[in-house]
């Protein structure tokens, strides 16, 4: 375990209301002072001058596609590509192949990303065995393997039954229930948002509709249930007015959004890009006010990526019969800073909880803040680097990227994991 | 002279002027189908590919003749197959053809879009012969070069296009070039054929000037409302499988409730003329007496549709006209 001093920058911790100019040492992988004027001689030190420290990101939504398509990504490249985008945790989904919907499979992620993994990964085990939806996956031995939640996302469990009983069966375990909301009859195999754009288009339309019924079905089977549903994507002004009135009923729902959610729009469509193609499709122009109003108010508790690598000869085809994904781990606090805080329509506590403390209270774990005697988990970074996002550039094995050559401000100078430096930008923070 | 035309790839994308040269250049390629010798040396040494994603026998074979009488290559490609299932994507497809140095490449494809994407990587000129649900151009610029024919402008004419609305690209097309050149159209189908906002949608694209754009396009689920006083009742082509996505219960009851009879005809004008796009399917959109009868100009359509097509060709290959 390493021991790091992190000095001068300024310290941002939302779970203990801390916000200062000061150094943070970190001993043994854990956080074991926070103060001024700290220093020793042949201790590892970085000078934070104007650099925000804050706890390590955490990205509870990603497509790490090991084990079954290394070609895509592997646990290894999907943390380097997470590391580079600031985040110190990721959580991976099960829809591998083999899908992670048994204690061995999950085993396999949690050793494999112990032996490769430059960050923290904890994998999301499937709600039902190989989330075909018809049977309950192995979800307590899953837990005991190390599973943080479970979900069958990309598909949703469309048997309502089947979505009690696994809300029931969860309890005990003090997991989330993540689902991808999305009605499949109503959704009919579309393949961009419905509405204007999809008419102009000729492309069939996945209604909004389809996300809203589902995420109306799941709040209220919560509600019967004491479960813990986390919606995650939630793309629609509808789904959030859900949630918004859910929470009110105090009801445990959480959700994420994506940063290509608050940020794009279905009219990125226009091109036929297949890059603009995903599930959930980006919205109007209403849905993405209605994201930052409740990113604002707090009825959005995190941001994820859903980063969903895919090789480039599979984006390389007609826009009906491209795969639905983006990769975003390496620009979403970017695009945070830049469409939230530098827009002032969040302060700098509020974004760095949206990362932090909140996705770790969502999968139950003590991360996410610098308080003494946590993870050495520590993430550092610019306010007001301007800079153009090259994705071949990326740490990723896949660039479907619909982000490449955008002008972004804010960016990761570091990423520190236990303590030792997993990533360090060349410019915000050079060796030496 | 309006801008030059690069592509062809949706009634969307060109002016009220370059609509006007296109059916101009085609009312003077029209006289040489009906030569006893019906070949010109205009296109010789142009190499022109039909790249034909989906089925098609009438929008092929008129491209293939239009290129013909013109004296240009032309090759047809029948892939019939999507990249996908073929094993090659559409980039390499393209890339392949591209390879070969042709001058156009005109495309059918049943996903929407496809031809945007070719356009992108080919430096040949790319002619949309349709894509998915999204649009038809050549056949909205046949229709109303067919029009023309009967009437004297499009300029304040009613036209009624009839059926499924939702999966048409001729619909697409007919609707912006009609409304962009001053028409008033009204669509009819069962709500579960059209998408929601249509009107409002391809108006916004077909017109700019807001007061015209509130006339050139309305919706309505009445036939004999469609119908009334039209000048134009062109009919779309139902599919039969949309019976079993619950689209409308039977196609008894869709001919019923929307298929054309010679006693529906009486709400339109008395010169009106009765158009559709082919492939006809008798007795469930249109009666056969309809379909045969005085009004139809449903081989016309065809017919204007090689001199159409010679227009195009001739135009995106930068052939001679009146600017050079």
């Amino acid at each position: 375990m390493s021991s790091l001093l992190i000095k001068n920058g300024r310290i941002i911790d939302p779970a203990s209301s801390l916000d200062q100019v000061g150094d943070l040492l970190i001993e043994d992988g854990q956080v074991s002072r926070i103060g001024r004027g700290m220093g020793a001689p042949g201790l590892e030190t970085i000078d934070a001058t104007g650099l925000i420290v804050a706890p390590g990101l955490i990205d509870i939504h990603v497509h790490l596609r090991e084990p079954g398509r290394e070609d895509e990504e592997t646990i290894e490249t999907g943390s380097q590509a997470a590391a580079a985008g600031g985040f110190t945790t990721i959580c991976c989904m099960p829809n591998t192949d083999p899908i992670n919907d048994s204690p061995t499979v999950t085993t396999y992620v949690v050793k494999e990303a112990e032996k490769r993994a430059v960050t923290r990964v904890f994998p999301i085990g499937a709600i039902t065995l190989g989330s075909a939806g018809e049977r309950l996956a192995e979800i307590g031995e899953m837990v005991e393997a190390g599973a943080v939640g479970i979900s069958d996302d990309g598909k949703p469990v469309m048997d309502g039954q089947l979505m009690r009983r696994a809300m029931e069966y969860s309890l005990p375990f003090k997991i989330p229930v993540i689902e991808h909301c999305e009605d499949l009859n109503l959704a009919a195999h579309g393949s961009m948002n419905e509405g204007y754009y999809s008419t102009i288009l000729g492309l069939k339309g996945i209604s909004r509709t389809a996300e809203d019924t589902m995420a109306s079905r799941d709040i209220i089977l919560a509600e019967l249930t004491g479960a813990h549903i986390h919606i995650a994507h939630l793309s629609t002004r509808g789904a959030l007015d859900l949630v918004r009135a859910a929470k009110q009923r105090r009801i445990h729902v959480t959700c994420e959004v994506t940063p290509h959610h608050f940020t794009l729009t279905d009219a990125a469509c226009c091109d036929y890009d297949t890059n603009t193609k995903m599930n959930p499709p980006l919205r109007t122009d209403d849905d993405v006010q209605a994201l930052l109003e409740g990113i604002a108010d707090g009825t959005i508790d995190c941001i994820a990526t859903d980063h969903a690598p895919h090789n480039l000869n599979e984006k390389m085809l007609e826009f009906d019969h491209a795969p639905f994904g983006i990769t975003g781990l390496e620009t979403a606090l970017s695009l945070a800073l830049t469409g939230l805080y530098h827009t002032g329509k969040l302060d700098l506590k509020r974004l760095v909880e949206l990362f932090t403390v909140n996705p770790a209270r969502i999968i139950n774990r003590p991360l996410g803040t610098l308080r003494v005697g946590t993870a050495g988990d520590v993430t550092l970074f610019s306010l007001d680097s301007q800079w153009v996002y090259d994705v071949n550039q990326t740490k990723s094995r896949s660039r479907n990227c619909p982000f490449h050559g955008m002008n972004l401000k804010g960016r990761v100078a570091g990423t520190i994991v236990a303590g030792r430096i997993v990533y360090r930008n060349a410019v915000l923070l050079p060796v030496g | 002279m309006p801008p030059k035309i690069k592509h062809l790839l949706g009634i969307q994308d060109l002016s009220v002027e370059q609509i006007r040269l296109i059916l101009e250049t085609a009312e003077s390629f029209r006289e040489i189908s009906t030569r006893p010798i019906k070949k010109v040396p205009t296109l010789r040494g142009k190499t022109i590919i039909n790249l034909f994603f989906e089925a098609s026998t009438r929008t092929r074979t008129s491209f293939e003749i239009a290129a013909k009488r013109l004296s240009a290559d032309a090759i047809n490609i029948s892939a019939s197959t999507s990249s996908v299932v073929k094993g090659e994507t559409l980039h390499d497809t393209a890339q392949n053809l591209q390879a070969m140095a042709p001058d156009v490449i005109v495309i059918r494809h049943s996903c929407s879009g496809t031809p945007h994407q070719l356009a992108r990587i080919c430096s040949a000129a790319v002619v949309n012969a349709g894509d998915g649900a999204h649009e038809h151009p050549t056949q909205a610029l046949l229709d109303g070069f067919t029009i023309l024919d009967h009437k004297e402008t499009l300029q304040g004419l009613k036209v009624a296009i009839v059926g499924d609305i939702a999966h048409s690209r001729v619909a697409r097309s007919d609707c912006l070039l009609l409304g962009k050149m001053g028409a008033h159209v009204t669509v009819c189908g069962p709500p579960t054929l059209i998408p929601p906002h249509f009107d409002k949608t391809l108006r916004l694209v077909g017109q700019t000037n807001a007061s015209v754009a509130q006339q050139s396009l309305r919706v309505t689920y009445d036939m004999n409302e469609a119908l009334e006083d039209a000048d134009v009742v062109m009919m779309l082509r139902i599919q039969l499988e949309r019976q079993s996505e619950a689209f409308f219960p039977s196609i008894r009851e869709y001919f019923r409730l929307y298929g054309l009879s010679a006693e529906r005809m009486k709400a339109a004008k008395p010169d009106a003329i009765i158009m559709h796009p082919g492939p006809i399917n008798r007795g469930v959109e249109i009666a056969s007496d309809v379909a045969d009868g005085p009004y139809s100009v449903i081989l016309d359509q065809v017919t204007s549709g090689v001199a159409v097509r010679m227009a195009v060709l001739f135009l995106l290959t930068g052939g001679k006209d009146e600017s050079d």
